[in-house]
């Protein structure tokens, strides 16, 4: 080994475990970072050899922050086991529950673990740069994050019965029970309040960009390829719809795929170096097939929202970009208040719609494919479920593809970007550890999720000589 | 039961009079004592086989299963004690840890009998180290399920199929650790020609393993479908 490495060792604030290395080269420049995920689980194989209708159930256990992500993709896989197509009540009503997912996820990435980088800011002190912290320094702000989130939790347990693993509701062909206008209700007296705190904190976040523009350019700023589901017009799209893939001039190199055919399109290659997969974009190869998904890449595939506030946010969204395509990795934490926005105006829509009060939602069928593919958005990203059975509907095999896979390559990307503009002197500095910390959350990895992982939360970084050597480490 | 002579016994220092035949549970329950169980089934025979309901029968060494065991003049029984909770926790923990029981993931979470138990007498972990081998899942049946993995071999299924329908499709197949319920000749379900699809196996099952494919657990499990169709055939 004739390089350095600067190792940070775990990553903080983010679901899961993870530690980063930055490489050096003999004259002390940045070569490389690599962002390592250490923690394997292996859902892939546990499932194998149980019913398909058990997996909605065992794979939402991957994550206690998005297992609604996973409870539809999961359920959408089933539905095609089942051959069905869901009665239009159930699907609204998953919508629906989608919604609080995203809302409720979103608001957690924000206020929760990220709020603390951009308002306390990024270069205070560890130990105040937090929740805690927050609540301390900005009550009012805590609070919102706090309600906001409670709002999305709520709209799961109106429909589902409980907030965080809800997994019997939703059936395969459908969901279990309907949606009374009492619990629709319900969810209309949060709904302004909601909409009052998603708005304002678009405009604070905007004034945090403009004190943050000197240094934006540095916060992982750099081209890829975007990937998201869109609707058959184009719209941003969570539950349904079709893969798009546009490049960073926003020219839409792959404009209709079909979920249900990923492997198709989407490769999966392995590092040595990380339980995490490298997805890739079949037709470019790895890595130049490096593709982004989530919050930002979803507005950057999506011709517009289909709502008129996140519409109009939109617009100034993408002045910020070039040719309307976004490339900062900080700007995520952007993408994602304008979802919740969306998500928001969504939630009207949907308890609007009279259908969705029907009590037509679960289509029954016994097992007519023997493979299903679910594809759904998750709040961090595109979410593949892909499983196979037998002819009594027993797992055989299973391929989950978790949307913080296919950002990988651009973990790496944007931590090297921040690494050589921070590195310096061979040691590890504070300004280098709170950055890759703080854009590693922009991405908001689930890596719980992605190895489908459990492990502790803290941070360590560890510098290596050329020959191997540790030089420095710093652990928080 | 037949009418037999007038028997008195003491269960936890409380005289109680019952008739000769009768078990200690029976004695008990109509006594309004309470003693924990999980194979015994009213309107079922008794097995004896899950050893929740043991007791005390001051005088003797052992513990006694009361479903099984016929009062005597004069006894005296202790139904609560350390020594009695320390043994039935010991007995849950063996049968949790015998299948790779996953509470999270179970049709029968919330309204598991087992789950139930073991939230009574404070199971939170197990000291025993749990067998993992996966068994088999027959998703043959047109909408039963029996899961094996989830079986604690109570004999509830067994004895509602013989004793209730009278159809004796199901039987307990080796011994020991390698004991399984079958259908008919070890066959897969939907292959059986005597079961008349009833359900009361799914009805009586204590935990997740005999269920009803897309119902809710809550809907299936009937602990009174025995003890109600004998009644309403007056025996």
């Amino acid at each position: 080994m004739d390089e350095k490495t600067i190792e940070v060792n775990p990553i903080t604030r983010i679901e899961g475990h993870a530690r980063v290395t930055i490489h050096l080269s003999d004259d002390g420049a940045v070569k490389e970072a690599r962002f390592h995920v250490t923690d394997f689980r292996g859902f892939e194989k546990i499932c194998e050899g149980r019913p398909f209708y058990e997996m909605p159930g065992i794979m939402s256990r991957i994550c206690g922050i998005c297992p609604v992500s996973h409870l539809l993709a999961s359920a959408k896989a089933c539905d095609e086991i089942l051959a069905v197509n869901i009665p239009e009540a159930a699907v609204l009503l998953r919508r629906l529950m989608h919604i609080g997912q995203i809302i409720q996820s979103h608001a957690l990435s924000f206020f929760y673990l990220s709020a603390p980088d951009f308002l306390i800011c990024v270069d205070a002190d560890p130990s105040k740069r937090n929740i805690f912290g927050l609540i301390e320094k900005y009550p009012d702000v805590a609070k919102q994050g706090i309600k906001l989130r409670s709002f999305g939790q709520k709209i799961i347990e109106y429909l589902a019965g409980r907030r965080i693993h809800s997994s019997e509701w939703i059936v395969p062909g459908g969901v279990r029970t309907p949606l009374s206008k009492e619990k629709s209700d319900r969810i209309r007296s949060e709904y302004d309040s909601a909409m009052k705190i998603a708005s304002e904190n678009i405009l604070r976040f905007k004034d945090i960009l403009e004190k943050l523009s000197g240094e934006l350019e540095n916060l992982g700023d750099f081209p890829t390829y975007y990937m998201g589901l869109v609707t058959s017009k184009g719209d941003l799209e969570h539950y349904d719809g079709w893969i798009r893939i546009v490049d960073c001039n926003g020219q839409v190199i792959a404009g209709h795929l079909d979920p249900k055919k990923y492997y198709e399109y989407i490769g999966e290659s392995v590092e040595p170096w990380s339980y995490m997969k490298f997805p890739y974009y079949k037709p470019l190869g790895y890595p130049d097939g490096i593709y982004r998904v989530g919050p930002l890449a979803r507005l950057n595939v999506a011709s517009k929202c289909g709502t008129p506030l996140a519409d109009g946010e939109l617009k100034e969204f993408r002045k910020l970009g070039r040719n309307g395509v976004v490339q900062n990795t900080f700007l995520y934490h952007y993408a994602r208040l304008i979802e919740i926005l969306f998500c928001i105006e969504k939630v009207e829509e949907i308890l609007d719609n009279p259908e969705t009060y029907s009590e037509n939602i679960w289509a029954r069928a016994s097992v007519n494919r023997y493979e299903g593919v679910g594809v759904a958005e998750a709040p961090r990203g595109t979410l593949i479920h892909h499983y196979k059975t037998d002819k009594y509907g027993i797992v055989k095999r299973s391929n989950l593809i978790i949307a913080t896979e296919h950002n990988n390559l651009a973990y790496n990307m944007a931590i090297t970007q921040v690494a050589k503009k921070y590195i310096r002197d061979e040691t590890i500095n504070e300004g280098l550890l709170n950055r890759v910390e703080a854009i590693i959350r922009a991405l908001d990895p689930c890596l719980s999720c992605a190895t489908h992982t459990w492990n502790s939360i803290a941070l360590d970084v560890i510098l290596y000589d050329s020959k191997g050597k540790i030089l420095d480490r710093v652990t928080r | 039961m037949s009418v037999s002579s007038p028997v008195k016994i003491k269960i936890d220092g409380v005289e109680v009079t019952t008739y000769e035949g009768d078990t200690i549970l029976s004695a008990a329950k109509r006594a309004g004592i309470y003693i924990p169980t999980l194979c015994y089934l009213d309107g079922l025979s008794s097995y004896g086989g899950c050893r929740l309901c043991i007791v005390e029968v001051k005088g003797s060494p052992k513990l006694f299963p009361s479903c099984t065991t016929p009062v005597s003049n004069g006894i005296e029984i202790i139904t609560n004690s350390e020594k009695l909770r320390k043994f039935r926790k010991l007995t849950l923990e063996l049968i949790l840890s015998e299948k790779p029981h996953i509470c999270s993931i179970c049709v029968a979470n919330g309204h598991c009998e087992l789950q139930d138990l073991a939230k009574e007498f404070g199971v939170d972990h197990l000291r025993i180290e749990r067998e993992w081998t996966a068994h088999k899942i027959d998703l043959t049946h047109d909408f039963l399920v029996i899961d094996h993995n989830r079986c604690i071999l109570c004999a509830r299924c067994i004895r509602a199929c013989d004793e209730i329908e009278g159809v004796h499709v199901l039987d307990m197949k080796m011994r020991g650790k390698d004991s399984q319920v079958i259908i008919d000749m070890d066959e897969d379900w939907a292959s059986s020609r005597s079961c008349t699809s009833c359900r009361k196996c799914a009805m009586v099952c204590p935990v997740g393993a005999i269920y009803v494919r897309d119902k809710p657990f809550s809907e299936i499990k009937d602990k009174e479908i025995a003890k109600f169709i004998l009644s309403r055939r007056g025996s």
